[in-house]
């Protein structure tokens, strides 16, 4: 069984991971200070010049990028390649219903195939493997990501994308899939229809699973492998800085190997921003050092976790993340969806002149996510006709499917009912027991 | 020849319509007729009351969502066929009924119909023309 892909890259000494980051951020900065024009107003703001940068502990002196930035520059306002040489495009939703968008060019996706190649590895995946890819194709970069991985390591893979439950496990079952990638939701509930069907896991050849794009816990992964009777893999990514495949944990289950090479990590204080010291919790920030089509600089995820740099069990010298503990902004992760509280505003906006109190009920029955809209009834609202208060639900329910590709359950109720704050209004209430 | 209906959203909890109807009953408010719509989650609670006006502030002060319709409210004789003629009239005249409930009175003869329609005025002129009377203001106080 193989478990490294890219020896050479991932146990290299931290001298060398040290060199190779200084030499990759010196002309990450020089491409984007020529290519990217808001880069370089940026850069003139804080009076820096390329030449400023000689190493990789000079990257203090760059400025930080934010979700902002990319709704600034919406669509392709940061991409540092001409478009005659992007091949792919992906996107995810944002706070305004303005999408972010990320574009990759060939180089790009080789090295994502790559990355994505080292992750698949470390399950002890390889060439005699089927891959299930059940991450979403589409805009979202899961399903595509996991699949160009899984086809570099020479894996037959199985692309079924979401949804179709029971089509999912007879595929699993028929095909022989050995390694199963989707939300660790997904997992658990794919666990409980198998065992509703009779199934018994003699008749799987499953051994692996690689599941993200939501927060779990440790008791989830316990849960996933004894009913499954899998390993399973903890992956982490962001559409703005790859997708899926910017680092994973490996069978040590002792953080996420994040791909050093490619991606320069920092931890900081969200609100000075000030740089934190190893193995303290603070806002993620990540530096992409090698991609071309969109590479960012300093981007702060917002995501909450710390950086560990000792050697793992596993051999792999690279920098460990703890898995993320929260987030810094009141962004919600649904069903592997970034939803935030602002975007369902937006559609109660639509609905009358002014927008009605509101609450978002987040739970999680049996393993899925379920998200309800309490929608406080205005008079502008109220109808003597239950068919019109009913049309009122569903413009809700379809404004709000539209925008977050999600479906919600929405409810109207009466007035003075959801709680009112004296200070910042209280939008959520998450009963998801993570 | 309108009459005031009080409708109020109700959410499906048990002791809703208690607390209303005793809410009511503090105010000197008298109900007439009542009917509720309702779906899993909620309801529309629709009232004929002694004082329409009054009772839509009393609801709104306590914090519910009321809205004032007007209805129309019909008399019919209280015999077999009775509520059938008067609809008839309204389906040959292309008038669909929103909803509608009706209520008992004292009085042996008749019996009462409270309509929503979307046209009031239509509704009425045909109900008239084909000699059924329609309720006045005067006509429900005397009611209570």
């Amino acid at each position: 069984m193989r478990l490294y892909w890219d020896q050479k890259n991932e146990c290299m000494s931290r001298d060398r991971i040290h060199d190779i980051q200084s030499k990759r951020l010196v002309s990450l900065v020089k491409r984007v200070y020529t290519n990217v024009p808001y880069y370089r107003e940026k850069m003139h703001a804080k009076g820096i010049l390329p030449e400023d940068i000689t190493s990789i502990e000079d990257i203090d002196l760059l400025p930080f990028t934010t979700k902002q930035d990319l709704r600034e520059t919406y669509p392709f306002g940061l991409f540092a390649s001409p478009m005659n040489e992007i091949v792919r495009v992906h996107a995810s939703s944002g706070t305004t219903g303005k999408q972010t968008v990320v574009g990759y060019t060939q180089k790009d996706i080789t090295l994502w195939s790559e990355l994505m190649a080292r992750c698949f590895s470390m399950t002890g995946a390889d060439k005699s493997s089927v891959i299930q890819v059940s991450y979403g194709y589409g805009l979202f970069t899961g399903g595509l990501g996991a699949h160009y991985g899984a086809e570099r390591i020479g894996a037959a893979t199985v692309p079924t994308s979401s949804g179709n439950t029971q089509r999912q496990i007879n595929i699993m079952k028929d095909f022989g899939v050995t390694v199963l990638c989707c939300t660790p939701s997904y997992a658990l509930y794919l666990a409980e229809v198998i065992e509703e069907s009779g199934i018994s896991l003699d008749e799987l050849k499953l051994k692996a699973g690689v599941f993200g794009a939501e927060p779990w816990t440790e008791n989830m992964r316990s849960e996933i492998e004894r009913r499954l009777n899998i390993k399973a893999y903890d992956i982490y990514g962001l559409s703005e800085i790859m997708g899926p495949g910017v680092s994973m944990d490996c069978e040590y289950k002792n953080g996420l190997h994040i791909w050093e090479d490619h991606f320069y990590p920092e931890i900081i204080n969200s609100d000075t921003g000030e740089r934190l010291p190893a193995n303290t919790d603070g806002e993620l920030v990540f530096t992409t050092l090698t991609k071309e089509g969109f590479p960012l600089i300093r981007y702060r995820t917002r995501d909450v976790s710390s950086l560990s740099y000792e050697k793992c069990g596993c051999g792999r010298t690279v920098a460990r993340m703890a898995k993320p503990s929260g987030r810094t902004d009141d962004m919600l992760i649904i069903r592997g969806v970034n939803v935030f509280p602002s975007q369902i505003e937006s559609v109660l906006l639509e609905i009358g002149e002014t927008s009605p109190h509101y609450m978002i009920i987040i739970d999680r029955v049996g393993t899925l996510d379920t998200i309800e809209i309490q929608v406080e009834l205005t008079v502008d609202m109220l109808s003597d006709e239950v068919k019109r208060l009913e049309d009122t639900e569903n413009k809700i329910r379809r404004g709000i499917e539209s925008t977050l590709g999600l479906a919600a359950k929405v409810t109207l109720v009466e007035s003075k009912t959801i709680q009112r704050s004296e200070g910042k209004a209280v939008r959520v209430i998450d009963k998801r027991k993570l | 020849m309108l009459i005031k209906q009080i409708s109020i959203f109700i959410e499906n909890k048990s002791g809703r319509l208690a607390e209303i109807t005793k809410l009511f009953g503090e105010k000197g408010v008298n109900i007439l007729a009542l009917s509720i719509a309702d779906t899993t989650d909620f309801g529309i609670l629709r009232l004929i009351v002694s004082d329409a006006d009054k009772a839509e502030k009393a609801v709104k002060e306590s914090g519910l969502t009321a809205k004032v319709t007007e209805v129309i409210g019909v008399s019919i004789s209280h015999t077999p066929g009775g509520l059938a003629k008067a609809l008839s009239v309204l389906h040959q005249n292309g008038i669909s009924i929103e909803y509608m409930y009706a209520f008992a009175t004292r009085s042996e003869q008749d019996a009462m119909v409270i309509l929503r329609v979307k046209d009031n005025f239509a509704a009425i002129k045909h109900l008239t023309d084909a000699g059924i009377s329609i309720l006045r203001k005067e006509d429900l106080a005397e009611l209570f």
